[in-house]
């Protein structure tokens, strides 16, 4: 089946401390040619029946999501590319 | 008649022991409210407490704005029953939409516990009428997630309206634009605050009694509205 993916990232404009503290973490790995890194959450979501994109919409907004400080897209992939299959 | 004031208890709440201790200090009767259960049992002013409500998984109140409590709350503070947000009662407050703006991990990403002194900004509100404005207040602050963010309009009106409520002043512990610690809705009942005034109203345990005067404020409140 189908699962329906979130992916929550910061507006561009708000700070990420986060990101800002793995970027700099990473010449210490010996990469020096990464400009910025943001951190963001991803969801998967399975609904019982069939995927319903306008539903997790809803949910991002209301629930997965602060429209004040966070941006989402939704969209539908099949069942092998998510987490939860791979595991 | 002494006022009822309630005290929300979230699972993962930390402070409501001591918020309605304060309540207690204060000279008002604290009600122990469950978030489970929606009725505010008549009270005359609710105290969203700090802590970790619902393990604050996913962003910080984003669950607990959802419980059965927080629906009769938000229309209840719509029509002007006062509510203090403190911590993560602030941060409930603003998923709930009841304040505008939103509480992000601190700039340097390090928890911050200390006494921090404040200024009062306004004392137009039900929860700061007890104050001077430009008062200075010693107050412990204790967030992981207290830095306050909104967009340059909504920090402009809130300027302009009046309702920034206080501001960090000799350091601010987490990055908050314009060192804003407290901010108010429009018509000033609903209040939240990132630092702790219920950790400052006994000299047995606080930097200062500084913290109670938030709550001999809505005391005051409430004598001055009528019935």
């Amino acid at each position: 089946m189908p699962r329906v993916v979130v992916d929550v990232m910061l507006k561009p404009e708000i700070l990420d401390p986060q990101g800002q503290a793995v970027a700099n973490a990473l010449p210490r790995l010996g990469v020096s040619d990464v400009a910025s890194v943001r951190i963001g959450r991803r969801i998967e979501i399975e609904f019982t029946g069939e995927p319903d994109l306008d539903r997790a919409r809803e949910i991002a907004d209301k629930l997965l999501a602060n429209p004040v400080i966070e941006d989402f897209t939704v969209r539908l992939v099949e069942a092998d590319e998510t987490a939860g299959a791979r595991s | 008649m002494t006022a009822r004031v309630g005290v929300v208890t979230f699972p993962g709440s930390l402070d409501d022991g001591d918020a309605a201790r304060a309540v207690r200090v204060a000279g008002a009767e604290p009600v122990r409210l469950w978030h489970g259960d929606p009725s505010l049992h008549g009270v005359d002013a609710v105290v969203l407490p700090g802590g970790f409500s619902y393990g604050d998984y996913l962003r910080c109140g984003a669950i607990a704005r959802f419980a059965p409590v927080m629906e009769t709350l938000v229309d209840a503070a719509r029509g002007g029953l006062p509510v203090l947000g403190i911590c993560n009662g602030f941060q409930i407050l603003c998923e709930a939409h009841l304040l505008p703006g939103a509480l992000t991990r601190n700039q340097h990403l390090h928890f911050r516990n200390r006494d921090q002194f404040l200024r009062i900004e306004t004392a137009g509100t039900a929860w700061t009428n007890a104050f001077q404005p430009g008062q200075e207040v010693l107050i412990p602050v204790k967030n992981g997630e207290g830095c306050y963010v909104a967009d340059p309009a909504t920090l402009d009106q809130l300027e302009a309206e009046g309702r920034v409520v206080a501001r960090y002043i000799s350091g601010n512990p987490n990055g908050s634009q314009r060192d804003i610690a407290a901010v108010t809705n429009e018509a000033g009942n609903v209040v939240g605050i990132m630092p702790h005034p219920e950790h400052a109203v006994e000299a047995l345990t606080g930097p200062s009694l500084d913290g109670l005067g938030f709550f001999t404020s809505v005391l005051k409140h409430l004598v001055g509205t009528p019935a």
